[in-house]
């Protein structure tokens, strides 16, 4: 049943949650030193920080997941010691996580109440449970369908149920942790207008984020947290978006990079009416058809899960292609082994790169030559030239300032932007005349993003031909050239970024084609 | 340095720490722990002979060390190091009994070789079911080390059976046997330590120093990191077992050349399965394997003087399991802070 208990102690008091000195330590890290985190009842209030801040940490602590080893929690003025999130839900705090937890056969309504089910006697009372469901959708503005099964519904409703979840248990103040990572620019205005409905109704919302766009957007304030500690206390209306994210890297970055122009030359690959299954040997790529030149940024956008991993996969040869034709410099390489692609001049930075780009358990130098070591000068006859490699590798480091600079170092231990450097490094150094680039900026923080970047245009200027995969709309728009949107396997539409908007891009993230929006303007 | 010395004091605590538990097993069935252990050490290096006795013991588990080792190098568990060491020696014995005619020097290389060959060819079929349908080669390797069993006991039975007695084959030529380098009573240490110990610089180049070794290690380390950087999985997974196998098929043959002679029904007696122990209290590194190999001799050997003081010599199979049951320990406890450290 829904407690509503805590509506009587929340009134008057100015801050919601106090987190005061918070210390937290894990063997080898200090994830949050006395850090110090006020939140006033009825705002929405933005944690910003590149990964590993320190920012889960502390929403982790708040939640009942972790103890700080020192340091007090306060919620509505009064001092709480949480043993588990049990706890923390009796003191009106709900967290919706970046992975949802939810049961994906069970229907919305028993997903909201499982854990605490309305009963009849014995039985569960399944029509008490969708009308609790019901009234709380209706008083937010949380549109959901009550009867569907989660596996039916797409990804921003199942975010509404996991709020509606929230709310059910009686929650005063609602962590969002990074809740627009899988959402489609429509779907992140409707969660954003949601945001705002919860506020009016008197919820505070804790909002975890690293898009500064967003965040200027929907706070009131906001606390930035760099290497564990508090770097910033910012006004939203009296900040900007430079001062944030000089505040999380603690020097001035260059957000947006200009492209200088670059005519675009000779194809260099072409895709023809590509069809590829996923794992569940269902259709991922559905005849899909594009053309990559030299010198020529294309970028593809789309949520996940649309098939663009799966296009990556059969274009890099790590993926079978069931039909159409790939042709990589005027010859067709359909089911070529990713050998041969990278012996035609075909570099790749993959998308999940503790999958595929890196070996945890080697060092950096072998890391750095993965893909080439077998190739003079890494190898004279069978064996590896260690003295070649060893130079090769201090060398990559220096260049793409890949650290701690020590080339013994254990690919698995070095931080998610310095593993992503040594990778772009050994894609580049191999001079390729094509690069598929997935994702490249994945969990990395705005320093690492801006050196990324800037490689990738330099190998455009080099007259490159680079297919750019990116969830990051932002990301796709500063360095493509031309925009394919991916959905449900087949392309939507092409533009051209100085030729388009966000929301002609989001709308066919969500499915339309780029006729049927440009034709219905009309 | 630091780094060897971290991994070398694991298995010496471990060893030191089962001796201790293994005292009290002694003190309770009413003996003197030390004096058993003086024994132990007697029975095992006391005197020229007892030294190459343990020797002789210790040969063909370096062997079968190195295959297990070499196989969760390259991220195969190959648990039938047993039946490619039978299979070895059984191809060899039938081959090598017609080499009468052939001079040493051709008939030596010649019947490792077939040993090699029928032990790397055996793992080899565990080794492409893996990589053309996924069948793991935990299962395999046992299947094929029950067909060994019965393809060996009706080899010695049926067509090679030879005299009365233990099943057996013929002997092979005494061209094919391999040197003798030393001789007391009728203990005979053949050149099979000397291959052994080979086999381990062999391993050790291989996986450090070629091409092929980066490849292997790096399929086993990461198979879809290795795909990704154009080395091919399937081959590398067959190339694996088939290393593996022929570490064991030599350690098969090497009995045969050096201290049997000839192939008898139950010529592995479980030292295939040892290879495993040693393999995982020498952490996959060759010289360590080598060490462990030396332990497990040593404590075999020397088990039996301590038979004499009254003292089962079951007790060196407790020391032997705690000392495996502490290096996974180890390993196990490591993991856990590693994944720990991950989180935070």
């Amino acid at each position: 049943m829904a407690p509503e208990v805590n509506e009587i102690k929340t009134a008057h008091h100015l801050y919601a949650v106090e987190m005061i000195d918070i210390t937290k330590r894990f063997p080898g890290v200090l994830a949050n030193d006395r850090v110090t985190l006020r939140v006033k009842a009825g705002e929405i209030h933005a944690i910003v920080g590149e990964n590993g801040a320190g920012k889960s940490t502390l929403m982790n602590q708040l939640y009942g997941l972790y103890h700080p080893d020192s340091g007090e929690i306060r919620i509505f003025g009064e001092q709480k010691r949480f043993h588990g999130p049990r706890d923390a839900i009796r003191a009106g705090i709900g967290m919706v996580h970046q992975h949802f937890m939810l049961v994906d056969t069970l229907t919305v309504a028993e997903n909201v109440v499982l854990g605490s089910e309305p009963v009849k006697g014995l039985n569960f009372d399944l029509n008490r449970a969708r009308e609790e469901v019901r009234k709380l959708s209706e008083a937010y503005g949380l549109y959901v369908d009550i009867d569907a099964k989660i596996e039916d519904i797409p990804v921003g409703m199942q975010q509404r149920v996991e709020i509606i979840k929230t709310l059910y248990r009686g929650a005063n103040i609602i962590i969002l942790d990074e809740p627009t990572a899988v959402l489609t620019p429509q779907e992140v205005e409707e969660l954003f207008e949601i945001m705002r409905n919860l506020k009016k109704s008197g919820k505070t919302i804790l909002f975890i984020s690293h898009k500064l766009n967003e965040v200027m957007e929907i706070s009131d304030r906001i606390t930035v947290m760099r290497g564990g500690r508090v770097t910033a206390e910012l006004i939203t209306k009296e900040t900007n978006e430079r001062e944030i994210a000089r505040a999380m890297v603690g020097r001035d970055v260059v957000l947006k990079l200009d492209k200088p122009p670059h005519k675009a030359k000779d194809v260099v690959l072409e895709v023809r009416n590509l069809w590829v299954k996923d794992n569940r040997h269902l259709n991922a790529v559905r005849g899909v058809s594009f053309q990559v030149r030299a010198g020529e940024v294309v970028g593809i956008a789309g949520v996940a899960g649309n098939g663009q991993t799966e296009l990556v996969e059969a274009i890099t040869g790590l993926r079978k292609v069931e039909n159409g034709e790939i042709i990589f410099l005027g010859k067709n390489v359909a089911g070529a082994h990713p050998r041969q692609l990278r012996e035609m001049g075909m570099s790749h930075i993959a998308e999940d790169r503790l999958k595929y780009a890196l070996i945890k358990p080697f060092p950096a130098y072998y890391n750095a030559i993965l893909g080439r070591h077998y190739k003079t000068p890494f190898a004279s006859g069978a064996f590896l030239n260690h003295r070649e490699i060893k130079r090769f590798t201090a060398e990559l480091m220096e260049e793409f300032d890949v650290r701690p600079r020590i080339i013994e170092h254990l690919g698995g231990n070095f931080s998610g932007g310095n593993q992503q450097k040594l990778v772009v490094g050994r894609e580049i150094k191999a001079h390729p005349k094509f690069m598929v680039v997935a994702q490249p900026t994945r969990g990395l923080d705005v320093g690492a993003i801006e050196f990324i970047h800037r490689q990738i245009l330099r190998m455009r200027e080099q007259d490159v031909a680079i297919l750019l995969i990116s969830m990051e709309l932002e990301e796709i728009f500063s360095l493509s050239d031309r925009i394919l949107v991916m959905y449900e396997g087949q392309i939507m539409g092409e533009v051209r970024p100085e030729e388009t908007t966000v929301e002609e891009v989001g709308l066919m993230m969500a499915g339309k084609r780029l006729e049927e929006i440009r034709g219905g303007k009309k | 340095m630091r780094k060897v010395l971290e991994s070398i004091l694991v298995p010496v605590l471990a060893v030191l720490i089962a001796l201790l538990i293994s005292a009290f097993v002694i003190v309770a069935i009413g003996k003197n722990p030390l004096q058993a252990y003086a024994v132990l050490v007697r029975g095992a290096f006391g005197s020229k002979q007892a030294i190459i006795d343990t020797l002789i013991k210790t040969t063909p588990l370096i062997l079968t060390g190195l295959a297990v080792g070499f196989g969760f190098r390259a991220g195969v568990f190959n648990i039938g190091a047993e039946g490619q060491m039978a299979m070895g020696a059984l191809i060899a014995a039938s081959i090598a009994s017609n080499f009468g005619n052939i001079p040493p020097v051709v008939a030596i290389p010649l019947t490792l070789v077939i040993g090699m060959g029928a032990g790397a060819g055996w793992a080899a079929i565990a080794g492409f079911l893996k990589a053309k349908t996924g069948a793991h080669e935990v299962v395999t390797t046992i299947m094929l080390n029950w067909i060994t069993t019965f393809v060996a006991s009706f080899m010695v039975t049926g067509p090679l059976a030879t005299g009365s007695g233990t099943p057996k084959s013929p002997e092979i030529a005494a061209s094919a046997q391999l040197p003798i380098l030393m001789k007391v009573g009728a203990m005979e240490l053949s050149a099979g330590i000397i291959i052994s110990l080979l086999a381990a610089v062999f391993m050790y180049v291989f996986l450090n120093k070629t091409t092929v070794g980066y490849e292997v290690k790096a399929v086993g380390f990461n198979p879809y990191a290795a795909e990704y950087g154009g080395i091919s999985v399937s081959k590398n997974v067959v190339l694996a077992m088939a290393i593996s196998g022929a570490l064991a098929g030599l350690a098969g043959v090497t009995e045969l050349m050096g201290v049997h002679h000839r192939f008898l029904g139950e010529l592995s007696g479980g030292k295939g399965f040892d290879g495993i122990s040693i393999a995982l209290i020498g952490q996959n590194n060759p010289i360590g394997i080598i060490f462990a190999a030396l332990l497990i001799g040593a404590l075999r050997t020397g088990s039996n003087e301590m038979q004499f003081l009254g003292v089962s010599k079951y007790i060196v199979i407790i020391v032997q399991g705690i000392v495996i049951f502490l290096v996974a320990a180890d390993r196990i406890v490591r993991t856990i802070y590693l994944r720990k450290k991950v989180k935070s």
